[in-house]
């Protein structure tokens, strides 16, 4: 297993590179020269030339490249706004913890709703729980997340005053909309995958034995069907959770909840490109480290991967 | 199995029984129609706007600004007294389009890597997939971001964000598909009568892939019209005054304590569209999987 977790870490650095430089690369190519942005379209040309190479911008690309390379991985540093000349790390350190609780309360909400409902259908295949589960899930797949969002404030906040509409001033409850509608999208996703490999498994021998020998029916779906079901819906939950953080910028800007997404709009509508820049790389590290998380837990679950370097780590010892 | 070659067109015959068995299958689900009529609908209603609108897409009316659902304007007009119904049918014709066609790009240029690095194998598999791991490591919604923050939002470059981020995902799935076929021992046969690499790829090994990649490309539509929405509602999209779906979300969610009738329907049309192309794409995939057979 140790060997297994240090080749997947180890994956990631080509990747993390790669992405960097892609990232990089697609910015590179913005029309439009940061020093006029900055100090605005009055500028003598004299200035303008000062503070590109001051910002460096007079460089070549590979030496551009290098530079920003060489800040991200030996100092963390992601450049700084042409905004406000703050780190851009910085920002985002504090931004970020915003957008993950997001995320991770979704995924939560969509774990504990997606999971039973998935079961509820595959045990009851071809019954009205069965129908109305998968009508919830296709409904929830087809709705645009931030339109949902602005369902939610119009009728909790709005009509009923229930929950606020915007900002974090009420704390843990200003979350609680956008979670709901941060959810939807992967709770729908894991209630079709945990049906369908429910569906899969039920049929299978070990099932019919279980019965057999008179096993009591929660048993036989929870113990011998759900676990052995499990390994598929492990993976979707993750690949929502990657995808809900991507989700959870746009809804964020539905709530004006100062996290990663309305730190990445602004960026962009003032054409900041070192904030853009930077939160893209962020984020797909992010990313890369959550598919990491889910290539492990796979690694935990599914009995065979585990087996498979047992197997190879006894040869090494008997050799 | 129906249809045994019984015939002398034999050949002929079986090929057209196993396209008329396919949308036998299809027209059992009920789902599936339901969502094909409804996605042929909204297409017709997007291409034939301009004559089937009640007012033109942009005639602004000052003196009925916000007006709530009444029998001249169904869905009510907006904050330029625009009419809403006429703006979602215009609106059609850019979301249904971006949908389409930066799936198509995607869908052609995923499937050609895909075939490459599948067939040959080798280095230049390792090397795209390597390439493809990369482009896979950033969000779809935050490639599409950059890609849209670099080129400037528009129509077009909404489709381009779209369609380079979801070509990947068409690679990897052909090239799968590919792994499984180049095993098949028509293949060996194809080699053996010396046929040439384009002709095997094009007529033996993509044929074979195809169920996969129109089930994807279904469902890759829905989700192109969701995030092209999105882009369009953070500002990097289709930019107002065009009736984009997303882009009359993102002008009214500024009056919608007052006046929701402004992106309660441009929201339900989106949803309407993308859950029927939901079900279609799953009617497809059940009709499509030899597994499932009966």
């Amino acid at each position: 297993m140790g060997r297994y977790i240090i080749k997947r870490l180890l994956m990631i650095i080509p990747v993390a590179i790669g992405v960097t430089v892609l990232i990089f690369t697609i910015m590179y190519f913005t029309p439009g020269d940061p020093a006029t942005i900055i100090l605005g379209s009055n500028a003598s040309a004299e200035q303008l030339k000062q503070k590109n190479a001051e910002l460096g911008l007079d460089k070549g690309y590979v030496q551009r490249l290098a530079d920003y390379m060489g800040n991200l991985i030996l100092k963390q540093d992601l450049g700084k706004s042409y905004m406000n000349n703050r780190s851009v790390s910085g920002d985002i350190m504090e931004r970020f913890p915003r957008t993950l609780t997001i995320a991770f309360f979704s995924i939560l909400i969509a774990i504990v709703i997606g999971i039973p409902l998935g079961i509820a259908a595959a045990v009851n295949h071809y019954k009205w729980q069965d129908s109305v589960a998968m009508i919830v899930a296709l409904f929830g797949v087809s709705m645009p997340g931030f339109w949902v969002a602005l369902m939610l404030v119009l009728l909790f906040a709005l009509k009923l005053a229930l929950l606020p509409a915007m900002g974090i001033g009420d704390g843990l409850r200003s979350y609680i909309l956008p979670c709901i509608a941060c959810s939807f999208g992967g709770l729908a996703t894991i209630a079709r995958q945990t049906r369908s490999s429910m569906l899969e498994v039920i049929r299978a021998d070990y099932i019919v034995t279980a019965r057999a020998k008179g096993q009591v029916e929660r048993v036989v779906i929870y113990k011998h069907a759900l676990r052995n079901a499990l390994i598929p819906v492990v993976t979707d939950a993750v690949t929502s959770f990657g995808l809900m953080l991507g989700g959870a910028l746009v809804i964020e800007t539905v709530f004006s909840i100062p996290g990663l997404g309305v730190y990445m709009v602004t960026a962009i509508n003032s054409r900041d490109y070192p904030a853009i820049q930077g939160a893209v790389v962020f984020m797909s590290i992010v990313f890369s480290l959550v598919m990491l998380l889910m290539d492990l837990i796979y690694a935990f679950v599914d009995p065979r991967i585990k087996s498979q370097y047992q197997k190879s780590k006894r040869r090494i010892g008997d050799a | 199995m129906r249809n045994e070659m019984t015939s002398p067109a034999g050949r002929k015959l079986k090929k057209s029984s196993q396209l008329k068995y396919i949308a036998g299958r299809l027209k059992r689900n009920k789902l599936a129609v339901a969502g094909l009529i409804i996605i042929i609908i909204m297409t017709l209603v997007a291409i034939f706007s301009p004559w089937l609108a009640p007012y033109q897409y942009d005639k602004t009316d000052l003196s009925n600004m916000f007006s709530p659902p009444t029998r001249e304007h169904p869905f009510g007009t907006d904050e330029l007294g625009r009419d809403i119904l006429s703006r979602i049918m215009y609106g059609g014709r850019y979301s249904l389009r971006i949908g389409i066609i930066s799936i198509s790009c995607a869908a052609v240029a995923g499937a050609a890597i895909g075939s490459v690095a599948g067939y040959f194998g080798g280095k230049s598999d390792l090397l795209i997939m390597r390439v493809l791991d990369i482009i896979q490591a950033i969000p779809g919604l935050v490639l599409a971001i950059a890609v849209s923050a670099t080129l400037g939002p528009g129509f077009t470059n909404c489709i381009i964000a779209l369609a380079i981020g979801v070509t990947p995902a068409f690679a990897r799935m052909t090239r799968a598909s590919i792994l499984n076929i180049r095993k098949m021992e028509y293949l060996e046969a194809a080699t053996s009568i010396n046929a040439s690499n384009f002709r095997i790829i094009s007529r033996h090994v993509l044929p074979n892939a195809l169920s996969p990649l129109i089930v994807q490309s279904t469902m890759g539509i829905a989700t192109a019209i969701l995030i092209a929405a999105s882009l369009s509602f953070i500002g990097l999209g289709v930019q107002p005054p065009t009736p984009e779906w997303g882009a009359m979300l993102a002008g009214g969610r500024n009056y919608i304590t007052n006046y929701p009738h402004l992106v309660i329907f441009p929201g339900v049309t989106i949803m309407i569209a993308v859950l029927s192309l939901n079900m279609l794409g799953d009617g497809l995939r059940d009709a499509l999987d030899p597994k499932l057979k009966d």
